[in-house]
């Protein structure tokens, strides 16, 4: 069955809650039932963010996860607050230029990626997140490219529309990688 | 079929209330939703429609029945400790027989308690906040899709009856993001509002809006109407959903976005070979006692699971009146309940 159960954790200001809503939106255009649930209060100024979404083929029971068949980290408190809830042979994706700590559990899929690093290279270091989703797309089949470039143009104001070609590299960078 | 939207919930209630009808909202801003007030403020002035930031919640709730008295479309929203200063106007407008609409996106609670999701306000939704005799509509929605459609209802339910109808949601269901299917036009029901204080023009007797009757006989009276009224939502207005009850040993009571994970629960139960059922109120008060007589005699137990020490509890314990052994347990403070503790729970009362 086509289930991904994604919580997506870091810093705020990294992008962790528009790259949730990202992946929700563009399942959405895939056709899937989709749910994105953030943390909100006082955690987001400054403090740690996460979020959680499902993209799925069936109505989605709860958007509140307790596991997930991925992890996505930027920071090294969040590998250690979400490890565990990574299913067993599920997908653990960490920006190794932030997240020096090694998962303790051999059960899961572990890939890294110099994301921040990668994107203050190609000049744009708010464009992180997007290496990681592309690392994501790559190990997981969540979304489609396609539909994450419909997502961009759906998401981002007018105004940013001209940044889409730079995001799409910095998507196909992490799928490459 | 209308716009298919990723939204957010407290976004989408707004939304909603536009499209019902809603030109007057009346708020003031408190965590978890303020976004409620955010698309007002962006999208009133856009309609026609007046979005005004209160200067204190007890201030908004006044507005309202300001402006329900003039029969007009109009909702306010909070989250816990600001719904408790709405209480007083909420009983004024239910003595009044003004409809509105209120909604409580619940937070942990008691006092200023905390942010994070709670069914704590579940006795004073259904209960009566305020002082007298009187009762709201109370629709618990558990999805962002469903947060549309109940607000809409809201507005026709609250017109069609007179009264003040209120969304109880929770943290999760407005900060969530889901798809929403947006009809094309909406069902609006075309209430009688000649009572309402707008205007005669010279042309009719005034009209008259107020919730005092010093004579003690005119006010029981005033009373016996209430009841007469409330009696008939209890007969027509119960709504709820049941998921895989017909073959349940154990029904699971839960709504709003306790419902989305006891779903998962039974999900995982039903994998493990344990019939779980979902008995799901949609409508707190009046509350759905006739989901109950559906299932009684199949069912062995039930367990009721809120964000709360057990509220709803009290009228699952009333309505199955001991013909059945109830459970419950429950998260507080802002905790959400864990498929595996309810799983716990249930592995529990099978092997009992």
């Amino acid at each position: 069955m086509f289930l991904h159960e994604v919580i997506i954790a870091g810093f705020g200001g990294q992008g962790i809650l528009s790259a949730g809503r990202l992946i929700a939106y563009a399942g959405m255009l895939d056709g899937r039932e989709v749910s994105f649930f953030p943390s909100y209060g006082p955690e987001m100024r400054g403090g740690t963010a996460n979020c959680m979404v499902v993209v799925s083929e069936e109505p989605i029971a709860s958007p509140v996860l307790n596991s997930c068949t991925a992890l996505m980290v930027m920071n090294n408190p969040s590998l250690e607050k979400f490890e565990s809830y990574i299913k067993k042979g599920g997908v653990l994706i960490a920006d190794s230029s932030l997240v020096q700590q090694k998962p303790t559990r051999d059960d899961i899929k572990h890939f890294e990626l110099p994301a921040t690093l990668m994107a203050s290279e190609a000049g744009n270091k708010a464009f992180s997140n997007i290496y990681l989703i592309g690392k994501l797309i790559k190990e997981t089949g969540i979304i489609t490219p396609e539909s994450f470039e419909k997502a961009l143009y759906g998401v981002l104001s007018k105004s940013k529309h001209h940044l889409i070609p730079q995001e799409m590299e910095a998507l196909k960078a992490g799928m490459e990688y | 079929m209308g716009e298919r939207l990723l939204m957010k919930g407290n976004e989408v209630i707004a939304e909603a209330a536009i499209r019902a009808g809603c030109r007057h909202y009346f708020g003031y801003p408190i965590t978890p939703q303020t976004e409620i007030a955010h698309y007002m403020a962006k999208k009133m002035p856009k309609v026609g429609g007046v979005f005004l930031q209160a200067e204190s919640e007890v201030s908004a709730i006044n507005m309202v029945y300001g402006a329900a008295s003039a029969g007009k479309r109009v909702m306010t929203s909070s989250s816990s400790p600001g719904i408790s200063l709405k209480q007083e106007g909420i009983s004024y407008a239910s003595g009044a027989q003004l409809p509105a609409v209120v909604v409580n996106i619940m937070r942990g609670g008691p006092g200023l308690g905390g942010i994070q999701p709670s069914q704590s306000d579940y006795f004073q939704a259904t209960k009566g906040g305020g002082h007298g005799d009187y009762r709201l509509i109370v629709l618990a929605p558990s999805s962002v899709q469903e947060l549309y459609e109940l607000t809409v209802d809201a507005f026709n339910l609250a017109d069609q009856y007179r009264m003040v109808a209120m969304i109880l949601g929770d943290g999760v269901l407005g900060q969530m993001m889901e798809v929403v299917n947006f009809r094309d036009e909406e069902p609006i029901v075309d209430a009688d509002k000649s009572w309402a204080a707008c205007g005669h023009g010279m042309k009719r007797e005034h009209n008259t809006i107020t919730s005092i009757h010093l004579d003690p006989a005119v006010l029981e009276q005033w009373n016996q109407a209430l009841q007469k009224k409330y009696k008939t939502i209890c007969e027509k207005e119960q709504r709820y959903e049941l998921y895989k009850t017909d073959d349940a040993d154990i029904i699971i009571v839960a709504y709003g976005s306790v419902a989305r994970i006891a779903k998962n629960v039974v999900h995982v139960a039903r994998e493990e070979g344990l019939k779980v059922g979902l008995l799901r109120p949609i409508t707190l008060w009046p509350f759905p006692t006739k989901a109950f007589e559906q299932v009684m005699d199949k069912t062995r137990a039930f367990l009721t699971v809120e964000m709360s020490s057990g509220q709803m509890l009290e009228d699952v314990m009333l309505t199955v009146s001991g013909r059945k052994p109830v459970y419950f347990t429950g998260r507080m403070g802002g905790m959400i309940p864990r498929v595996d503790d309810i799983m716990a729970k249930i592995k529990e009362i099978s092997a009992g």
